[in-house]
């Protein structure tokens, strides 16, 4: 019996030649991530242990991007206790407020993650990760406490699912509507504790900023990890982006998977999810009547990256906002954010009315830089859209890609790129 | 090791935005955020809940972020335990770390109401309706998970071994 691409991962970071789903290891750590929301409590958790120094200097990285720059006295002693610890332990990829971007964009652009590598981060979408064939998975803080003490965290071996990739995605389709179409068929828990394997064909089709996004948004349907094969494509990005050596795994043809899908990207289209569930997906061709928004957010660790800009703004361009609607849009980095200013894009959406923010988490969760009142609507590019995610308890978040939420910025209700003329 | 209480139910994917609102987050004190726990799904929890009280979920309990902040929230509020058909992998992994026990029992979490009176006992695993009478098995708390909810946390248990 074979080995799937994270199991092979893992056994080799284990120092064994063989696991099987559900077998107990641990295992090696190559980078252990914190922000600024989680690494203030490991930070205390790691002060409680009796050890005082970190496992590496260089395989720590702390991010400051959720309530950055400080939204309120609260979050700037939190990004200070952070501040001060990375100071103390000289740790060499402290990002703070000029250099920072959302973890999970600046990461694979710092070239700190890299095919083959075993990631854990105390935040949610460490899984987006796998897009570059690494093993990523979200943690809480007080393993990620242990993960910088020790460079070490134990894992129960997953077992996977297998998603074939094939055909090729009509033009206004994106990783997005991928990852929000298989969230919609398999659920919210469809992949709970395990590995979503992404393979075949259709992948060579995707660009790597899309299976960024897929890879990103495999824990909104439970899932341990999302992992990419990887091709020239991501090869290439890695050699542009990292000095690091990477590994290349693949998984055995006779690897063993839980389930098995074959999605044809041809005959996607552009998906959204309504409120409250990333699984309560609907195409905007099954939409019904017309859902007018208040506000359309363009930007997050799913979708802030260069690709996400250059769609919005193609669209956006030449084009206005319509009165009444916020439209904020916010580079994932500040090289996407110069690299957004160097292609005339900034100006785009300046001229259409969106407003262009510093990279940070804010409206994601609902932090602040676009907060929702009680009855407001959101169009968003984010991951979630549990009740209160992006403000009041009675606003709604509709998930979508970039393309969708520049143009329903447009037309003020939700739309495709084509109803823009 | 035993917990009992008065019984908070909830449904489906009871989430991590829900227990604990991102907008509380620029907090890290337990009390604190306890006095917000529940408060986007539930606002009259944290005027009822008492100490010892048991929470009772439907499936993917903890879903959404890795905010340790929500086993957090949950346990400074004085919640003994939380039983669910299933819970999300990171909370799952977070509670155990912060020491707030967690059964995954499907058999209790559809046989037990709000305001039912439950008695879980960890070394057992038995989870005892006291109200209607009625007895779930959940998986018993292996010894080194006791010691690690005893400890209240992972960080303690590691140090009191290495004394």
């Amino acid at each position: 019996m074979g080995m799937t691409m994270t199991q092979k991962i893992l056994a080799a970071h284990a120092g064994l030649a063989k696991v099987e789903a559900g077998q107990l290891i641990e295992a090696d750590l190559d980078l252990v991530l914190g922000n600024d929301i989680t690494s203030p409590v490991a930070i205390h958790e790691m002060e409680k242990m009796t050890v005082d120094t970190v496992f590496h200097k260089d395989k720590i990285a702390l991010v400051m991007d959720h309530f950055i720059p400080n939204k309120d006295i609260k979050s700037a002693e939190h990004c200070k206790c952070v501040r001060e610890f990375a100071c103390k332990h000289e740790i060499t990829n402290y990002f703070d407020v000029g250099e920072m971007g959302i973890e999970h964009a600046l990461l694979p652009e710092k070239g700190l993650t890299v095919a083959g590598d075993v990631i854990i981060g105390a935040d949610s979408h460490t899984c987006t990760y796998g897009a570059l064939g690494a093993f990523s998975t979200g943690v809480g803080s007080t393993d990620m406490a242990a993960g910088m003490a020790t460079g070490k965290a134990w894992f129960k071996v997953p077992s996977a699912i297998k998603f074939n990739l094939i055909g090729k995605p009509s033009k206004w389709v994106s990783g997005k509507d991928v990852i929000l179409h298989i969230i919609g068929k398999i659920g919210v828990d469809g992949a709970l504790y395990r590995s979503m394997e992404f393979t075949g064909d259709g992948v060579k089709n995707l660009t790597m900023d899309d299976r960024f996004t897929i890879a990103n948004m495999a824990i909104e349907a439970g899932g341990k990890n999302g992992i990419f094969p990887v091709d020239e494509l991501a090869e290439a990005y890695m050699k542009e982006h990292s000095q690091r050596p990477y590994k290349v795994y693949e998984a055995d043809e006779d690897a063993v998977y839980d389930e098995e899908y074959t999605i044809d990207l041809s005959k996607l289209e552009p998906t959204v999810a309504f409120p409250h569930l990333p699984e309560n997906t609907k195409t905007i061709s099954q939409m019904t009547e017309d859902i007018v928004i208040d506000q359309a957010v363009i930007g997050s660790c799913t979708n802030g990256r260069i690709d996400d800009l250059r769609i919005a703004a193609g669209i956006l361009k030449g084009r206005k906002v319509k009165k009444g609607v916020r439209c904020i849009v916010i580079p994932a980095t500040q090289s996407v954010y110069l690299q957004a200013m160097e292609e005339g894009l900034l100006k785009i959406f300046i001229e259409a009315g969106a407003v262009v923010s510093t990279p940070t988490c804010g409206p994601c969760l609902g932090g602040y830089m676009g907060i929702l009142a009680e009855g407001e609507r959101c169009i968003s590019t984010t991951n979630r859209n549990f009740v209160g995610r992006m403000g009041h308890v009675k606003s709604e978040v509709y998930l979508a890609s970039p393309a969708v939420a520049a143009a329903s910025a447009i037309t003020g209700k939700i739309s495709t790129p084509e109803e823009v003329g | 090791m035993k917990a009992c209480g008065t019984v908070f139910k909830y449904g489906d994917n009871v989430d991590t935005d829900v227990i604990i609102p991102a907008r509380y987050l620029n907090s890290s004190d337990p009390a604190e955020l306890a006095t917000h726990c529940m408060e986007d799904i539930d606002k009259e929890f944290v005027h009822r809940v008492k100490k010892g009280d048991i929470i009772v979920a439907d499936k993917n309990f903890g879903c959404g972020s890795s905010r340790e902040h929500a086993p957090i929230a949950i346990k400074a509020a004085g919640v003994s335990c939380v039983i669910a058909q299933t819970f999300a992998r990171i909370f799952y992994r977070n509670a155990i770390n912060i020491g707030l026990p967690i059964i995954e029992c499907p058999e209790a979490s559809m046989g037990i109401a709000a305001d039912d009176e439950v008695e879980v006992d960890f070394d057992s695993g038995i989870i005892y309706n006291k109200t209607k009478g009625t007895q779930f098995q959940g998986q018993a708390f292996p010894e080194f998970m006791q010691k690690i909810i005893q400890a209240e946390g992972l960080v303690n248990y590691i140090n009191n071994k290495n004394k």
